[in-house]
């Protein structure tokens, strides 16, 4: 039973937030999978509601494009929403 | 598992080694509830056992959950049963502290670990019993009894569906898979009968309202079960010629010996302990 896949496990604290990576377990399918994450990452009351993938579904950036991939970013800060005040009497923001 | 090795100890003449009385009151839901909690602290502790035994930690986990709402449902009964029958005695004196003879689980739970098949077998009847036992208790006549059973309803329709998600695999899978657990569900047989027998504290506590009678369960049982293995590509297998008996009395096979000393070891060997 070693070669069941890898799966990542997402789990969405409560209504309104998003689901969260929190961790990766075996099992033979996506049902098992499912079960699996309840048992293992929502024991003490963690979610609300679960998702699965299998780990091969997902790609994902390489370590050895780092570089190439974010640091361009790095010294744009006009990205930034820094350049305006905000008014005093705005909540929430 | 070994046949051989798990018969129960031949009943001696009743009245002397076997307490056959039926009490009244609440001496009487006291009783009967014992057999109740009974059932889920030693499947508890069998199911504890596969914590690092099982195919994969992700199901070690699985059943270590089983397990401790199991447990739950036996410290939610053990404590109001003390109380029932006037001893006063609290959910360790209950687990840790009986002899054999007073413990009145059914021979089914009691029985050794053997492979995964031949518990996924145990845990999809004994699941489904629970399940309709506690839907049937939600109305007892018994508060307490029927509170913990409301909670407990759904812990065990999650069980269920555990050992379903895995009997169908099993059942659908390999040919290996298959055959061991076809060879499962015929290991579990023998123990079957006794979970729906109307012994007499059952039968009289349920008169009172406050149990539900075991035969009530059976057919309901076994629809549900029939469904699974049905889906699973599996047979039910016949009636079994030798059945066990006598758990609901004290009478117990020859696992419960060895289960009890290694459940109660800690707590006998350091009186009071605590951490």
């Amino acid at each position: 039973m070693s070669d069941w896949p890898l799966w990542e496990v997402f789990v969405r604290a409560k209504r309104g937030l998003s689901h969260t990576h929190v961790g990766s377990l075996h099992a033979p399918d996506a049902t098992m999978a499912l079960r699996n994450a309840r048992d293992v990452y929502t024991r003490r009351q963690e979610g609300v509601s679960i998702w699965v993938v299998e780990a091969s579904s997902i790609t994902a950036s390489s370590p050895d494009e780092k570089d190439a991939f974010f640091d361009p970013a790095a010294d744009k800060v006009y990205r930034h929403p820094t350049f305006y005040d905000v008014p005093e009497d705005v909540e929430y923001l | 598992m070994n046949d051989t090795t798990s018969r129960p100890a031949p009943v001696s003449s009743p009245g002397r080694a076997v307490d056959t009385s039926v009490p009244t009151g609440d001496r009487l839901t006291a009783a009967y509830l014992l057999g109740v909690a009974d059932d889920a602290m030693v499947y508890a502790q069998r199911l504890a056992e596969w914590l690092t035994n099982a195919p994969q930690i992700e199901e070690d986990m699985a059943l270590a959950n089983v397990s401790l709402d199991l447990l739950g449902q036996a410290r939610g009964l053990y404590p109001h049963i003390g109380g029932l029958d006037g001893t006063g005695r609290s959910e360790d004196d209950f687990a840790m502290l009986r002899d054999e003879r007073q413990w009145r689980n059914v021979h089914l739970v009691e029985q050794e670990r053997a492979d995964f098949g031949f518990e996924m077998a145990r845990l999809l009847w004994f699941s489904a019993y629970q399940v309709e036992l506690y839907a049937g208790a939600t109305h007892s006549a018994d508060t307490t009894f029927a509170a913990v059973a409301a909670k407990a309803g759904k812990e065990v329709s999650y069980h269920h569906d555990h050992a379903r998600q895995w009997v169908v695999r099993l059942g659908d899978g390999t040919e290996e898979s298959h055959r061991r657990m076809q060879a499962g569900l015929h290991a579990v047989q023998p123990y079957l009968a006794e979970l729906f027998d109307d012994d007499p504290v059952s039968r009289a506590a349920a008169e009172a309202g406050a149990g539900v009678l075991p035969s009530s369960l059976h057919d309901v049982v076994v629809t549900r079960v029939t469904g699974v293995v049905g889906e699973a590509t599996l047979e039910l297998p016949s009636d079994s010629r030798w059945r066990s008996r006598g758990g609901r009395q004290g009478v117990h096979s020859r696992p419960m010996g060895h289960l009890l000393a290694e459940m109660q070891h800690l707590a006998r060997s350091h009186p009071g302990a605590t951490w």
